[in-house]
């Protein structure tokens, strides 16, 4: 074992002369930094931690009430909006609702003009049509007067207008 | 013993040497010494990250104060979750054994700095004063029936006098295996680096294959001290839950 | 002579203390991978079991410690 007085004799951690020493300057130094923790620094970092999880969940809490406000705001410009839709189409209906029934007036209307004078026109073309035939009977009697005046025969004036009047009637019909 | 081998000086102890600083030899109660020193360095340390970083109180931290958060975080949620939400009105106790464990290691690492959590008088003192805090509480707190800790309930009747024998003996065991785990685990890296150190000083021109084991095992060591730290830490928590809660 | 035969005794029994060391490696593999089968198994259980993990590695290493500080006590204090 070397005995110079700088190097250690054995293991210097048992050399019990230097225990009240390093057990003296141990404690002051555990009461000094507990002093320093407990009073300043641990008080200090606690109070950062919490302000900053303080404010932290303030901010979601702002957070969560703008979100909410969104979906209120969404919610109502989306109920405006089937409101509206709603209206336009009532309104419309209405509308189409109204167009009809003046449509309907309008087309009973015309309609019974075309039937009053379909009537008017099919009046008067019987009219025309009586007209005719009793000119043509008129014309076939005379006719026939005068071929038979022609022929010399004297015939009986009534007799010849029955017979052309058959005539003429099963000739049209 | 370096006598023996001639040429090869290693004097791996030499470094855990207790100096007074200003002259004299006798190391009395009150002399300063390189403990004194490194102490000090502590608690600058602990100064310079829990108050000097977070001096700012930023709302965003700055890389400061986010690491003096980060280390109270981790200690707060440590001792949440080992001994339960009562445990944390100690908290400043075991936040100051943290720190305090934690920097003498680190700072240990330093070249030609003097680690004092290597030496078993202040682990012992720091392991017995967790010791007798967690043993007073106990009876403080549950009267006698802190003792049930040692009756496993859970165990057949005949085994459970056996079973009081070996939790008592192992209660009694812990403030040796959590003091002698730290300072063994500090002195042993100081150690093997400054052995591995000297094999670099005398192998010559093969210098620089100890100097690569020496900076392998020194990333290994800054492992090391955090990790020691860590478990004093949480075994402190530990024992503190069977002051807590005694029953299994 | 005789103290000569005292120290070669104390440096056989640090080497052999040294075995000590050899178990608590044995030990700490043991605990950090049975931590990473089960971590793989259940991933999501892992996180919550690192604490144990470290309390494992710590309780298996302190034996190798223990036999660090035999071996170093043999040499130096003995």
């Amino acid at each position: 074992m070397a005995a110079d007085a700088n190097d250690a004799v054995g293991m210097p951690q048992l050399d019990f002369a230097t225990f009240p020493n390093q057990i003296f300057w141990l404690v002051v130094t555990v009461v000094v930094i507990y002093m320093i923790l407990s009073r300043v620094a641990l008080p200090r970092i606690g109070s950062i931690l919490a302000e900053r999880a303080g404010t932290i969940t303030a901010d979601i809490d702002a957070a969560e009430t703008y979100k909410r406000q969104a979906a209120e705001a969404e919610a109502a410009y989306h109920k405006a909006l089937d409101d509206a839709r709603a209206e336009a189409h009532k309104v419309a209906e209405k509308m189409r609702a109204e167009i009809q029934a003046d449509l309907d007036v309008a087309i009973a209307k015309a309609d019974a003009e075309i039937a009053a004078r379909t009537a008017e026109s099919e009046r008067r073309i019987g009219e025309i049509r009586d007209s005719a035939n009793e000119a043509v009977e008129a014309v076939a009697r005379d006719a026939a007067h005068q071929i038979v005046a022609l022929f010399g025969v004297t015939a009986e004036e009534k007799a010849v207008t029955d017979a052309v009047s058959a005539r003429v009637k099963g000739g049209v019909a | 013993m370096a006598e023996a081998n001639g040429g090869l000086q290693i004097k791996p102890m030499d470094q855990f040497m207790v100096k007074p600083l200003f002259g004299g030899d006798t190391v009395g109660i009150f002399t300063i010494t390189n403990v004194t020193l490194w102490m000090a360095m502590t608690v600058l340390a602990v100064t310079l990250l829990m108050v000097v970083g977070a001096r700012g109180r930023a709302l965003v931290p700055t890389r400061g104060q986010s690491m003096a958060e980060l280390t109270y975080s981790f200690i707060y949620k440590m001792i949440e979750d080992v001994t339960g939400r009562d445990g944390v009105r100690f908290f400043p106790y075991i936040m100051t054994i943290f720190m305090f464990v934690f920097f003498s290691n680190v700072l240990g690492l330093i070249p030609w700095s003097f680690t004092t959590t290597s030496h078993i008088a202040v682990t012992a003192v720091l392991a017995l004063s967790v010791f007798i805090t967690v043993t007073v509480l106990g009876f403080v707190l549950n009267g006698a029936s802190f003792l049930r800790l040692f009756w496993v309930d859970s165990a057949p009747l005949a085994l459970r006098p056996i079973l009081a024998l070996i939790e008592l003996i192992s209660y009694f065991v812990r403030p040796v295996s959590h003091s002698i785990r730290l300072a063994g685990a500090m002195m042993a890296g100081h150690a093997v680096a400054k052995v591995f150190a000297g094999f670099a000083a005398a192998l010559g021109a093969a210098f620089f294959i100890p100097i690569l084991a020496v900076t392998a095992l020194y990333a290994l060591e800054l492992l090391v001290a955090v990790i020691q730290a860590y478990v004093f830490t949480i075994l402190t928590c530990v024992y503190l839950k069977d002051a807590l809660h005694p029953h299994h | 002579m005789e103290g000569d035969i005292v120290q070669m005794g104390a440096y056989i029994g640090a080497g052999l203390a040294c075995l000590g060391m050899g178990g608590a490696g044995i030990g700490v593999g043991h605990v950090a991978g049975n931590y990473l089968a089960g971590a793989l198994r259940n991933p999501a259980a892992a996180p919550g079991q690192t604490a144990f993990l470290f309390i494992g590695i710590a309780f298996a290493e302190a034996l190798g410690i223990f036999s660090f500080l035999v071996a170093l006590l043999l040499m130096f204090a003995v």
